[in-house]
């Protein structure tokens, strides 16, 4: 199954709905991608939602945390939400959870960042 | 039982989905669970990813071997490149350690397959290339064993 990501903004928050698998090939894109949303629009903080995300390997961790670095810079935080339990395994191995916080689902992870819906 | 699967394909990214799911398939056979499963796909795109980014930096040129065996309960899997290989194994299986920090590589694929296999062993030397030897067992099939 291959690849995708849907970007969406609300207020100053870039929502990232990432969906297939997430391996070192699709990352590479995904990297593209993501770099010109930051870069391109006023955002503050980032919402990851992996729900329809199917699988991940240490390729998709190093985007995510080369993109944490970038919303530390300018003083964001990070969310991910909706996670499979295989990816959180990953997450833990990675220790992600101490600079990226988990929320249950999209609307939770908005509301912890001041975004009504 | 005794069964075993072969494989060789270019070092190309695109054939890393093509690596893992094909031997998920060939491992479907002894009835793993799904987080079985999903520990074997994730682990066969670590190595070949790392053969594909490190052994052959990246080139296209270049082969990847995936060798799979079957037996006892257990499946074995070695994934070999002839690449440019390691000089220091035991810095490369460091949690968090990489050598391309630029292309912004995690430094957990080897911590990932340790954890998700039962043994890992890394054969390297510098001009000639990486083997890398996993091996896991089936909860399943220790069960029934026993
Ligand atoms: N097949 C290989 N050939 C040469 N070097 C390798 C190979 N596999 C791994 N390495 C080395 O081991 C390091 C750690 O690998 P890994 O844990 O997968 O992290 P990452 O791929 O994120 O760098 C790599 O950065 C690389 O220096
Ligand atoms: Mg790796």
């Amino acid at each position: 199954m291959s690849f995708s990501v849907e970007f969406d903004k609300k207020q100053n928050v870039l929502l990232v709905r990432m969906s297939g698998e997430l391996d070192h090939h699709s990352s590479e894109q995904l990297k593209t991608k993501w770099k010109e949303q930051l870069h391109n629009q006023d955002i503050k903080h980032v919402v990851i939602n992996l729900e329809m995300l199917s699988f991940m390997d240490s390729s998709g961790l190093g985007v995510i945390l080369g993109r944490y670095k970038e919303v530390k810079q300018i003083g964001g935080e990070m969310v991910v939400c909706s996670i499979s339990p295989a990816v959180q395994r990953l997450f833990e191995l990675a220790g992600m959870f101490k600079i990226i916080r988990l929320e249950e689902n999209e609307k939770y992870a908005l509301m912890s960042l001041g975004v009504a819906s | 039982m005794n069964n075993e699967m072969h494989l060789k394909f270019s070092a190309r990214s695109e054939n890393e989905s093509f690596a893992r799911v094909s031997v998920a398939a060939f491992v479907a056979q002894m009835d793993p669970t799904m987080d079985e499963l999903t520990e074997i796909k994730t682990v066969v795109s670590e190595a070949v990813t790392n053969a594909i980014i490190h052994g052959y930096g990246e080139n296209g040129d270049g082969m990847v071997y995936i060798d799979c065996y079957l037996h006892d309960g257990a499946v074995e899997i070695d994934i070999r490149d002839e690449g440019v290989g390691m000089e220091n194994v035991e810095q490369a299986r460091q949690p968090l350690y990489t050598s391309k920090p630029e292309l912004e590589r995690s430094g957990m694929g080897f911590t990932i397959m340790e954890n998700f296999m039962d043994e890992v062993e890394v054969s390297s030397a510098p001009g000639h290339g990486t083997t890398v030897k996993m091996k896991k067992f089936f909860k399943k099939s220790e069960t029934l064993c026993n």
